[in-house]
């Protein structure tokens, strides 16, 4: 056997291909969706970006399309572009510069992150007195479905210069808004995850004659763990639009929000997808922290299989 | 009924040891009564139930769905509370009786945590308690050895059988070494040969631990093979019509089921639930 694998490793079946292994799984189909997308943008860009190419004389359909794909401030930048850039303001530019995009993502990061943590707190305090207490449930309830339905957009501009004007500024106010944004799903899942215990379990810890915080502790807690993490994962992205927009409305100098600002200002679209995409590649990469935070803490508990 | 083997010397009231006299009172009810205010109008769960559990016997519920039986056991476990009449558990009131912790309740589906690995699951009622570490390993351990758990610790519900989970189940409700066992169709969910085999083993752990045992079931079979007194319910009210000693000796094994005395039993419970039920529907 070993000496048949060595003569021959490639001949011998090993049971499904490459190709189907990787659609059994989510690389096929997800190479497959970003293949077809790359398609229809450069098709878009060609197409978008052509009547803004100026030429002496009349160009090729090679060149018209060359030159589509590289122009300063196209409409819609092709991907290879939004690489280089991201490239540039990423790699080839020290952290410490302006221009470093690593600089910014950072400023925003911090804001996300400081709003993530006191709006999750906030929200998982808010669910454990609305377990606790059924009255705060009818009255808190309403107010706190309320808040997610003024538009943050109209908000945030009246906590920044609200908080401008009594001289907070910089990360706080940014923190804040992350952090309206980000405690509604803690409540709402947690809510629900300390609620979860079915009829049996609630009974059973009445035959032991449990104390309400054993019962929270032994029972609620445990149970609301799978509806804890879902709701963080929803939060963490939540958190990152709050601090985004909370770097709009005063043209904050530093911050992926502020990149994008700066970039509408002087037609700079580049820079605005770069900013963009590593606005994306934040959010991917916090949710996936905490997705794998989450497999860690399920399979300790033993719940995952 | 041979029960006196059983009987805590004690707390009993003074029968001779060793005799077959009847043990203390556990259970008592009269003119117990249950009704619940529902949209369709007032159910009648339980009507006019007079009950008496003595220490260290086995006492099964049997009846049809919705004859009170599960409703019957929740109110001498105080997780439901009588409307009328009057009911005392080891001679308190059930809402006493279940601070006490006098009894273990064991669900008709297994209700472990599926967090906890086998042996947290057992040590769970005796957490809530306070016990301390070493005593909480050493009850667990010694009742997962009694339902036939030892080995099997480690692991966690998902990875086990139905039954084991049962028997796990069972293992915690006896890890505080409860006076009484509420089991309310423990087997309800297994198929038969598992049943089987968790009836002789109920039977055997009942013979060690000499605990007052009251079960509901819908199985005949089950109610004649395990018991020493077989209450015979009935819905719409929800009521006693027969109470059936079931005096077959102390060490049963499967093969009694075929005798003529088993049978002669389950005749007399199947023809009083026959009675109590028209099966017009």
């Amino acid at each position: 056997m070993t000496i048949d694998a060595a003569i021959a490793p490639a001949s011998r079946p090993r049971g499904p291909g490459l190709l189907a292994r990787a659609f059994a799984g989510t690389t096929g189909p997800v190479v497959t969706i970003v293949a077809v997308l790359m398609v229809v943008w450069y098709a878009a860009a060609v197409w978008l970006n052509a009547p803004l190419v100026q030429s002496e004389t009349p160009l090729s359909t090679a060149e018209l399309v060359d030159a589509t794909l590289a122009l300063e401030r196209p409409l819609l930048p092709a991907p290879h572009q939004i690489l280089i850039e991201l490239k540039k303001t990423v790699l080839d530019t020290p952290v410490t510069s302006k221009r470093s995009l690593v600089q910014h993502a950072w400023v925003t990061l911090s804001s996300t992150l400081t709003g993530f943590a006191f709006g999750a707190l906030l929200g998982l305090l808010l669910a454990v007195a609305i377990v606790h207490v059924r009255s705060l449930e009818k009255s808190l309830m309403f107010w706190i479905v309320s808040s997610q339905t003024i538009p943050i957009l109209a908000v945030a501009p009246i906590i920044i210069v609200v908080l401008g004007a009594i001289g907070v500024t910089g990360l706080v106010p940014k923190a804040i808004i992350s952090a309206y944004l980000c405690f509604f799903p803690v409540t709402a899942g947690m809510v629900k995850g300390l609620t979860s215990p079915d009829r049996l379990h609630v009974d059973l810890m009445r035959t032991y004659d449990a104390s309400p915080s054993a019962t929270f502790w032994k029972l609620r807690v445990p149970a609301s763990v799978p509806f804890l993490f879902t709701s963080l994962k929803v939060a963490i992205a939540a958190s990152l639009v709050g601090a985004i927009v909370g770097e709009l409305p005063t043209g904050a100098q530093a911050g992926l929000g502020a990149r994008l600002l700066a970039g509408s200002y002087y037609g700079q679209t580049i820079q605005i997808w770069a900013a963009l995409f590593a606005a994306a590649a934040l959010a991917a990469t916090m949710v996936g922290l905490v997705g794998a935070l989450e497999g860690f803490v399920l399979r300790q508990m033993g719940t995952r299989r | 009924m041979d029960a006196s083997p059983l009987r805590d010397p004690t707390i009993g009231t003074g029968a001779a040891a060793g005799g077959p006299a009847p043990g203390r009172v556990v259970i008592d009810a009269r003119a117990l009564s249950l009704t619940f205010d529902t949209a369709d109008g007032v159910v009648h769960a339980l009507s006019d139930v007079d009950l008496t559990v003595r220490e260290g016997e086995f006492v099964s519920f049997i009846g049809p769905s919705g004859c009170g039986k599960t409703t019957l056991l929740r109110v001498i476990a105080d997780l439901e509370r009588a409307t009328g009449g009057s009911i005392t558990v080891d001679g308190v009131a059930p809402a006493e009786a279940r601070t006490q912790r006098l009894y273990g309740y064991v669900f008709q589906a297994p209700a472990l945590l599926p967090w906890r690995n086998v042996l947290a699951n057992v040590t769970l009622p005796l957490e809530i308690f306070g016990m301390d570490k070493a005593s909480r390993l050493e009850h667990a351990r010694r009742n997962l050895d009694l339902v036939n758990l030892a080995g099997f610790e480690k692991k966690f519900p998902w990875q086990l059988s139905g039954g084991m989970q049962q028997r796990a189940s069972i293992a915690r409700a006896l890890s505080f070494d409860p006076k009484l066992l509420l089991m309310d169709e423990p087997f309800g969910a297994l198929d038969e040969i598992v049943r089987d085999k968790l009836n002789e083993q109920l039977l055997k752990l009942w013979a060690e631990t000499a605990k007052t045992v009251v079960f509901v079931t819908h199985s005949i079979p089950e109610a004649v093979f395990l018991s020493t007194k077989i209450v015979v319910m009935s819905p719409r009210p929800g009521r006693i019509i027969d109470v059936i000693d079931c005096d077959l000796p102390a060490d049963r094994t499967l093969e009694i089921r075929e005798t003529a005395q088993f049978l002669a039993i389950a005749h007399r419970v199947r023809e009083g639930l026959r009675a109590g039920h028209s099966y017009d529907d």
